[in-house]
């Protein structure tokens, strides 16, 4: 009998500390699952930067990032030594980008190439996430002007030429993306095109672009990029070709290096986008860099 | 045979129906709260995290952590969106957690005012490492409410989290974790 009450005394004991650690592990699963449940995680670090190599990327700045951004393309790889594979000859441009708020950016620059100024703003309208709110694409909005400020030819400059000269071109870009996983995004980028100028890379005054996007991560702070935009071939100048870029980012904290090759010596949309005249079949290659430093102007608390 | 049945009927009701004393001595909290501190020859670098559960038992002492390693904020947008993907690795280890137990007190008196040196033996689980540590802490119980602190260090490499050499000067291989919570009791439900 004595036996017996001691066994059944230690089973009860044994039963009442598993069931305090049950019922702790139940507590805690359930306020886990809470958390998880209430909290809408947003899909970060879907790129490395704002841009993929020439076009854009999904990703606006944080509000009241300030980034600064030196882009150059230099001369065709094939010119060979001579030019030491064109590196010789380099355009470049130098912007500057601002995060108004977490959704909206603007940014302004200006490239070597025909004088150009740009200047855009870009605003996230849907943003990838898990959890409460269950979204699978991130969407941004980009609307961007450039002007040319080439000099003109005496004979057109003449107040009678009877020539008026045209110098702006403007862009909608939608860019619809979805980061698949940690190391692959993708993205497409609906492009349409206003150019007040035509010439013979740019028939016609509006041209619709598709772009595809993406980029594959190699390590932490190393990926693969890769952007292509396919005209519209009826609306497309004979004299103009498809422009694709390869390249990889670099990643280092503040700094991000974007190495890449292109047909393009374009850096805003209307000229890289309709106005390139290089052919990846023809060695019409080039190198070059963008490198992007962030700095943080105003800080969260 | 009637001690039997009464014994037999004690077990039973303890093992389907949660027993009230037991869950009195639970307390939890849903915002905790954890900071760190990384103090390098460039930069000082900090984050809050106040969306921490913990749970802790004053009768057998368990206590654990849990957190969203998204949940630390930092001053600086993109250190914080660097810390998620370049460090932590948050899509991949979402959550970081604690699991122990106070090892020098036998039980705590949530009825009277008092603080208590603990030191906590458990295993914490950072980026998908497990670790075993022990640290110290105080649990102070003031008018019926009890709260936790804690100040203990970590090394970033027992937790397979690699500072590459370019920005070795600006995150330290040390990081100082500051904890504080303050729990609330569980009723039944």
């Amino acid at each position: 009998m004595h036996i017996a009450k001691m066994v059944l005394l230690s089973i009860m004991l044994l039963l009442f500390k598993v069931l305090i650690a049950q019922d702790s592990a139940n507590l805690m699963m359930q306020l886990q699952k809470e958390v998880v449940r209430n909290e809408t995680v947003y899909t970060t670090a879907t790129f490395r930067s704002t841009r993929i190599i020439n076009g854009h990327s999904v990703e606006t700045l944080p509000a009241h990032v300030l980034d600064l951004r030196i882009s150059h393309r230099f001369g065709l790889v094939s010119d060979g030594i001579y030019n030491f594979f064109g590196l010789d000859n380099a355009t470049m441009r130098l912007g500057f980008d601002y995060g108004i708020t977490n959704n909206v950016m603007v940014g302004v620059g200006h490239s070597t190439y025909q004088k150009t100024y740009d200047a855009f703003v870009k605003t996230r309208l849907l943003r990838q996430s898990t959890g409460k709110k269950n979204m699978p694409l991130s969407v941004t909005f980009v609307t961007s002007a450039a002007i040319n400020s080439l000099r003109p030819a005496e004979f057109l400059a003449k107040p009678d030429s009877g020539v008026e000269i045209e110098r702006s071109s403007y862009v909608l870009q939608l860019l619809i993306t979805r980061k698949f996983s940690e190391k692959l995004s993708l993205q497409l980028m609906p492009t349409f095109i206003h150019a007040d100028n035509v010439s013979f890379t740019h028939l016609h005054h509006n041209i619709v672009a598709f772009g595809i996007g993406g980029r594959h991560r190699i390590s932490k702070r190393m990926s693969v990029n890769a952007e292509y935009y396919y005209q519209l071939p009826e609306l497309k100048a004979d004299g103009a070709h498809n422009v694709l870029s390869v390249g990889i980012d670099i990643g280092t904290g503040g700094h991000v290096f974007q190495l890449h090759f292109t047909n393009s010596i374009g850096l805003v949309e209307r000229s890289f986008i309709t106005e390139t005249t290089g052919r990846w079949d023809h060695s019409d290659v080039l190198f070059g860099f963008n490198i992007s430093r962030v700095f943080q102007l105003k800080k969260k608390h | 045979m009637k001690q039997k049945i009464f014994f037999l009927s004690l077990l039973l009701t303890s093992t389907f129906f949660p027993n009230k004393k037991l869950i009195a001595q639970e307390y939890f909290t849903k915002n905790g709260s954890i900071s760190f501190f990384s103090k390098a020859s460039l930069e000082n670098i900090s984050a809050d995290n106040n969306q921490v559960i913990s749970l802790l038992n004053t009768q057998s002492g368990t206590l654990r952590f849990y957190l969203l390693v998204n949940a630390f904020h930092f001053s600086k947008a993109m250190m914080e969106e660097h810390f998620n993907s370049d460090y932590m690795e948050s899509d991949k280890y979402p959550s970081a957690s604690f699991k122990g137990v106070i090892d020098n007190i036998v039980s705590i008196d949530a009825g009277k005012d008092a603080t208590y040196q603990v030191t906590v033996t458990g295993t914490l689980e950072i980026h998908g490492v497990s670790k075993g540590v022990t640290t110290a802490g105080t649990v102070t119980v003031k008018a019926g409410i009890i709260s936790a602190t804690s100040v203990f260090k970590i090394q970033l490499k027992d937790y397979n989290i690699k500072i590459p050499s370019i920005v070795v000067n600006n995150i330290a291989e040390e990081i100082e974790v500051t904890l504080n919570c303050r729990y609330q009791k569980r009723t039944s439900n």
